[in-house]
């Protein structure tokens, strides 16, 4: 307990009422709060004794994104690797290329080399988001007196999974300011959010920066490269949904994409979206942790499902999307990601368990429908859940009322 | 009546009573028309002359309009002045009345101008009402322009045309930000500007509908 010690009775004064740097107390608080549990408990009376408080319930989720994140790393640098040595792509000049090939060169089949060459893509994104997140945090937390929270710990990671790799890191910085602050701290902070801040950052970029963002060209990080990602494979018609990849699609230099190639994972995407089977791990743990909504996943899925079939039973001889069928939407694009760790934020989703059913089917049956029926959107999902965050107050006011009006009845005998 | 000191009522609504960040009337202008400067300032001009000399022309009528017909004879005023206005920009500015299209005419609806004539000038001297109606103008225009000039400047790096940031595309450094050309970014930063101005000014700050206990102290230490 050295450190512990060394903290109390050489640092802490200072921060404390009467010391030098008492204005900063905030950014102490929130260094030692992230070393050790709070020491601060209440000593009388009867209240609720339970582990989880808001600190566990955001590192439980960062645990579980974490194997998005490692599958994430490596693919990014595998989807480099293998268009560099199997192509002919040249790699993105500047220095991180000379660091790869200085370390690990380009060999795809190499796991380091995989890693590596992810890794210095996604590490620089994840310092800016994260020193970004800080510096507004911290700032309003300073202002308004109030303690730094760790939401932003999620809001940091997941919205580093949500960006291509080869995005611009002043345009990631932007992001997540817009995030935090417009989508966040306006509203009063953590817990006070009607809307994900880390799908507000990536709506922000997605439409004022779109050449970044969106497109054929920024998923794999090699110079000059163009490569559809798998929903705009499927949405121009290039993929049979029983056997894989259309040949046409399979000249055109395109990987090979079957089912089970984006279940788990090998395919290009946003960092932490393209491994369902990594993001179904993440989701065990909230499961099990009973940290997310288990309602809200069935949900999705269901509303996935339904519109899905409903789409199959219409047809459509123009528009290929129309046939996808349930289990390619569950596992291409960012829905996967979206379901576990983006539409059951506790915060902005609806409340009640009657609505959270609603709000689930409603944002499965919109991101099929942007997917399918909107031709300026392949991806629908974050444009969904942000639907379904708007709509969840009103899904929880009519819940509420149809349960007083029913208790009414019961009660009044149906004098209403 | 209550006396009003001409300074007042003329820049009071600039910054302590303004029309669009604290009543928050005529956003649905500001959010169209304030993707460039040039058509910015137009719009801001054409509202100012309408307030202006509606106000002046319904406070001269002001005795003779029967109470129960009054909105009607408002807003005949109103419309033969946005009607002049039209048809001005359109003889001497046709590009620019083609850029603003139909929101000149929606200076109709406009909050700003039916509000300052019941508001002010239905019940105040020919002059006052008319400055008045500059001073409100004046408010918006300056929300406006500034929302003119963060819009144009960021969505597409020009100001009144002139490219002050060399885009990207045209061989510069700036990449321009497609959000601030959606009408959206306009809600954003109207958002801000009232934020900036109620902290400047605290007494601005409406009461909250519901306000939250304060947090309890968690430590003896602190």
């Amino acid at each position: 307990m050295g450190l512990r010690n060394y903290l109390d009775k050489q640092v802490a004064p200072h921060f404390h009422e009467g010391g030098k740097f008492q204005k900063y107390y905030v950014f102490y608080e929130m260094f030692d709060t992230m070393l050790y549990s709070p020491s601060s408990t209440t000593g009388a009376a009867a209240h609720v004794r339970d582990g989880i408080d808001l600190k566990r319930v955001m590192m439980t989720v960062w645990f579980a994104a974490l194997p998005a994140l490692l599958f994430g790393l490596y693919n990014v640098g595998y989807q480099a690797n293998l268009q560099i040595t199997e192509f002919g792509f040249s790699p993105l000049p500047g220095w991180r290329t000379d660091l790869v090939a200085a370390l690990g060169g380009f060999d795809y089949t190499s796991l380091w080399a995989n890693v590596l060459h992810g890794a210095v893509y996604y590490i620089p994104i994840m310092i800016v988001v994260y020193l970004g997140g800080l510096l507004w945090e911290g700032l309003f937390a300073w202002k308004r007196g109030h303690e730094v929270n760790e939401g932003f710990f999620v809001t940091g990671i997941l919205f580093t999974l949500i960006l291509p790799p080869s995005i611009p890191l002043w345009q990631v910085f932007l992001g997540i300011s817009f995030g935090v602050v417009i989508g966040k701290e306006v509203f009063g902070g953590t817990g006070k959010n009607f809307m994900n801040p880390a799908l507000i950052g990536r709506a922000f970029l997605f439409f004022a920066y779109p050449a970044q963002i969106s497109g054929d060209e920024v998923w794999v990080a090699v110079d000059n490269f163009s490569g559809a990602t798998p929903l705009s494979l499927a949405a121009s018609g290039n993929i049979d949904f029983d056997a894989g990849l259309t040949a046409l699609a399979t000249a055109g230099q395109q990987v090979d994409i079957s089912w089970m190639h984006t279940f788990v994972g090998g395919i290009q995407g946003s960092i932490g979206e393209t491994s369902t089977l990594a993001i179904l791990i993440g989701a065990g743990i909230l499961l099990l942790t009973r940290i997310a909504s288990w309602r809200i996943m069935a949900a999705v899925a269901l509303g996935v499902v339904g519109t899905s079939w409903m789409f199959n039973a219409v047809g459509s001889d123009t528009n290929p999307m129309f046939a996808m069928p349930w289990y390619w939407h569950m596992t291409l694009g960012g829905l996967a990601f979206g379901l576990v760790f983006m539409a059951t934020d506790p915060v902005s989703a609806a409340m009640t368990d009657a609505g959270k059913w609603v709000f689930g089917i409603l944002i499965g049956f919109m991101v099929v429908v942007i997917r399918v029926i909107n031709p300026a959107f392949p991806e629908g999902m974050m444009l969904a859940i942000l639907f379904g965050n708007l709509c969840a107050p009103l899904i929880d006011y009519f819940v509420v009322q149809a349960n007083i009006r029913r208790r009414q009845r019961r009660t009044v005998g149906g004098a209403v | 009546m209550a006396e009003y000191k001409t300074k007042d009522i003329l820049f009071q609504p600039i910054f302590n009573n303004n029309p669009i960040a604290l009543q928050i009337l005529g956003i649905c202008s500001a959010l169209a028309v304030t993707t460039q400067v040039s058509t910015a300032l137009t719009m801001a001009i054409a509202l100012t002359t309408v307030t202006a000399f509606s106000s002046l022309f319904i406070s001269i009528l002001r005795n003779q309009i029967p109470n129960s017909i009054r909105m009607i004879v408002q807003v005949v005023i109103i419309a033969s002045l946005v009607i002049l206005v039209d048809q001005f920009l359109r003889a001497f500015s046709y590009e620019l009345s083609r850029q603003l299209s139909v929101f000149i005419g929606l200076i109709i609806t406009n909050c700003i101008v039916m509000g300052r004539a019941e508001a002010f000038a239905m019940s105040n001297p020919p002059v006052p009402a008319f400055i008045d109606g500059v001073g409100n103008g004046l408010g918006y225009s300056l929300i406006l322009v500034i929302l003119g000039i963060v819009r144009e400047l960021f969505g597409s790096g020009s100001l009144l045309g002139y490219q002050v940031l060399p885009v990207i595309s045209a061989g510069g450094w700036y990449q321009p930000n497609g959000i601030f050309l959606l009408p959206p970014s306009a809600f954003f930063l109207i958002g801000l500007i009232i934020w900036g101005l109620r902290a400047w000014k605290p007494q601005q700050v409406e009461q909250d509908q519901f306000s939250i206990a304060p947090n309890s102290r968690t430590s003896d230490l602190y």
